[in-house]
């Protein structure tokens, strides 16, 4: 089966005539991590740093606590009534949970890909990826060149350049996944988080976002929740696998390179989870 | 899966669709034969034989026959399963029909009293300012009614659907401690009588404060009773919208009342406008508070922020117990009049609210001619689309509503 590269023109040096260049992708480190939901604790002393320009996979059966994991690091796991938390994630040395820093800009610094797909209904193709700038109150100049440079970098560009005005709605699935990505994109992340990004999407467009992955990947931080192993092999630098005991709170295993954790791990159940042995 | 290599004969006999419990045209000569059938027996046997008559009886005991008789044909036809799946449906449908029948009896009976006078030009053009009890009936009308209406509802509308609307938010975005006792209020103003809503501004705004009369007392109590539908609608609409919406607008860097304000309400703004026009067809015809907050008036009041004002279901409400024959059929068109209207503020509400749907099957249809830039754009990766990427871009031009179909 050979995969078509469509968005062969958009790495086309000069093509991208950004009003603004993306800002730098930052480094992300999370320190002795603790969460709760109620009294019921999810999350044990997680601690795990997330390099600049890098993928970092974070594994593990469900309910394991990776979802809560990546949503503290953008400060969504607060929204959760009765969420509590402990320990810091500092974001380029800066702890987000810190007193003057404000949620929202935090999440603008930080964005975040869902699991399934879901674009603005109301808004047009462009509207979906401006979206980020018009809900921040941001302006921007050069708006028609924002659009095209947020879908180039989500690599949808090429499929939607003659409908921007169609409702997103309107896509399929995996394009509207990519859509979610390119609006996340377009407020100038420096971490990009992706939650099971991929799970309701057929191989196909799986191959598309991973090949997006890869693109975005130089100029953003990307952490990645995936169940997908072969997946989190094909696309991250290094490996986070967490687990969780029957009436325990969810934990870090083991962390470490991705060639590493898939073929010489240290610890017994890495090496049962990661050659499909259970979860 | 393996094909067979030789066609089965059994193919070779033409196909006859059939759909599962299909009802044909002999179904619907057996139902009316089965009814009449029923009515004779009943009419011989109650009225003729049996020292019994009377149109209650009659009905129920035809209605009763008439299902034995069409079970029993039913059964001998096509056995005793489908038999009790028909006469479950003729109940069913007969229970529908006997409750709609007493609604479209109002309406034509309103309808039959009223269209006389209402079809006249006076009735639009003139009040009843001139209007004695000898005064031929194409003199005198409704116009300062229906002003008063118009008025009354539009002011009752600019206070209530704001309001409203922002209980709702709150109950169902920001929610926290106050949101239980908040429904608890709510709900119980909507039970609260129309009488007590009118008491209410009369006592307080009109006999405390000293306002006069007038058409926008009349509307504040009309708020309080569209104040706890337009909430509780708007709050099941807005609990329908998905979670991850409002996530992914927060996830963006938004604060929470520009996710509410640009992403949430936008998305449930159909049912908003339903929830709206809902709570004004509910307020358009009360009557018992505008007895004393807008008292009434049989000329011409155009500012509805002073001075006694009338409105249609006064109107009617003072006209049909005159003396005056005139003035009764008057009365009579204004409740056409008023019905009119909330069945107009119905099918709009129907309208809007179906507006989405519309929307989406518009849109399936303009697609649907040409599926193939869609499956090509979705699926490059089958080599057989390898050539797709050229005719993709000028294909996907018939998604536009300007474009060729």
């Amino acid at each position: 089966m050979t995969f078509r590269t469509l968005d062969r023109a958009d790495t086309v040096p000069g093509s991208r005539s950004a009003p603004a260049p993306p800002r730098a992708s930052a480094s992300l480190e999370a320190q002795s991590v603790s969460a709760w939901f109620g009294s019921h604790k999810v999350l044990e002393r997680v601690s795990l740093t997330m390099s600049a320009g890098g993928v970092t996979a974070l594994i593990g059966p469900s309910g394991c606590g990776k979802s809560t994991f990546i949503r503290i690091l953008n400060r969504m796991h607060e929204l959760v009534p009765g969420a509590m938390l402990a320990g810091r994630v500092l974001l380029d040395g800066d702890d987000v949970y810190g007193d003057q820093v404000q949620a929202t800009d935090t999440r603008r610094r930080i964005g975040m890909v869902f699991q399934k797909p879901n674009p603005f209904p109301t808004m047009t193709i462009r509207d979906n990826v401006l979206a980020g700038l018009k809900l921040t109150g941001q302006a921007t100049s050069g708006r028609d060149a924002l659009v095209e440079q947020s879908l180039q970098r989500a690599g949808l560009w090429n499929e939607v350049r003659n409908r921007l005005d169609s409702p997103g709605g309107a896509l399929s699935g995996g394009q509207q996944q990519r859509l979610c990505i390119a609006r996340a994109l377009a407020v100038g992340p420096e971490v990009l988080l992706m939650d099971e990004p991929c799970s309701a999407l057929d191989p196909t467009s799986t191959r598309r976002i991973e090949e997006t992955i890869g693109e975005i990947a130089r100029d953003v931080t990307v952490v990645i929740v995936t169940h997908n192993m072969q997946q989190a092999q094909r696309v991250s630098d290094q490996c986070a696998f967490f687990l969780a005991a029957e009436d325990e709170p969810g934990r870090i295993v083991e962390a470490g390179a991705t060639a590493q954790i898939f073929d010489a791990p240290t610890d017994p159940r890495t090496a049962d989870y990661v050659h499909g042995r259970f979860g | 899966m393996s094909v067979p290599a030789t066609v089965d004969p059994a193919h070779r006999v033409p196909e006859r669709p059939v759909r599962p419990r299909m009802v044909g045209r002999d179904d619907g000569l057996v139902l009316v034969g089965s009814a009449a059938s029923g009515m004779s027996l009943v009419w011989v046997v109650y009225e003729r034989l049996l020292p019994l008559s009377g149109p209650v009886g009659f009905w129920l005991l035809s209605y009763v026959a008439f299902l034995a008789i069409y079970r029993s044909v039913v059964r001998s036809t096509h056995g005793a399963l489908a038999a009790r799946d028909r006469v479950m449906a003729v109940v069913v449908t007969s229970g529908a029909l006997g409750l709609a029948a007493p609604l479209t009896l109002i309406i034509l009976f309103v309808f039959s009293k009223g269209i006389g006078a209402l079809v006249k030009p006076a009735f639009f053009t003139q009040t009843l300012a001139k209007v004695g009890p000898l005064s031929p009936e194409d003199q005198g009308g409704a116009q300062h009614a229906i002003v008063g209406t118009l008025e009354q509802l539009g002011l009752t509308v600019a206070v209530s659907a704001p309001l409203g609307v922002a209980t709702a938010v709150f109950l169902n975005e920001v929610g926290g401690r106050l949101a239980r006792p908040v429904r608890t209020i709510v709900d119980a103003m909507s039970g609260v009588p129309s009488i007590v809503a009118g008491l209410f501004v009369y006592s307080l705004l009109i006999r405390t404060l000293g306002w006069s009369f007038s058409g926008f007392a009349a509307s504040l109590a009309l708020a309080m009773l569209m104040l706890p539908s337009v909430t509780r609608t708007t709050e099941e609409v807005l609990r329908l919208v998905p979670g991850g919406l409002r996530e992914s607008a927060l996830a963006l860097g938004a604060p929470e009342w520009r996710a509410t304000l640009q992403v949430v309400l936008p998305t449930v703004r159909a049912g908003v406008v339903t929830a709206v026009i809902l709570g004004m067809a509910r307020a358009v015809g009360e009557t018992a508070p505008l007895i004393m907050t807008s008292f009434n008036s049989s000329v011409m009041n155009w500012n509805p922020f002073s001075g006694p004002q009338s409105s249609l279901p006064i109107y009617v409400y003072r006209l049909v117990g005159n003396s005056d024959p005139g003035q009764v059929r008057r009365a009579w068109a204004g409740a056409l009049a008023l019905i009119v209207l909330v069945l107009g503020l119905f099918t709009m509400a129907r309208w809007v609210g179906g507006a989405p749907q519309r929307r989406e099957r518009r849109r399936q249809r303009r697609q649907a001619p040409a599926p193939a830039p869609a499956s090509a754009a979705a699926a490059p990766a089958s080599t057989s689309a390898a050539a797709a990427p050229a005719p993709t871009v000028d294909l996907t031009r018939t998604d536009h509503p300007g474009g060729p179909q």
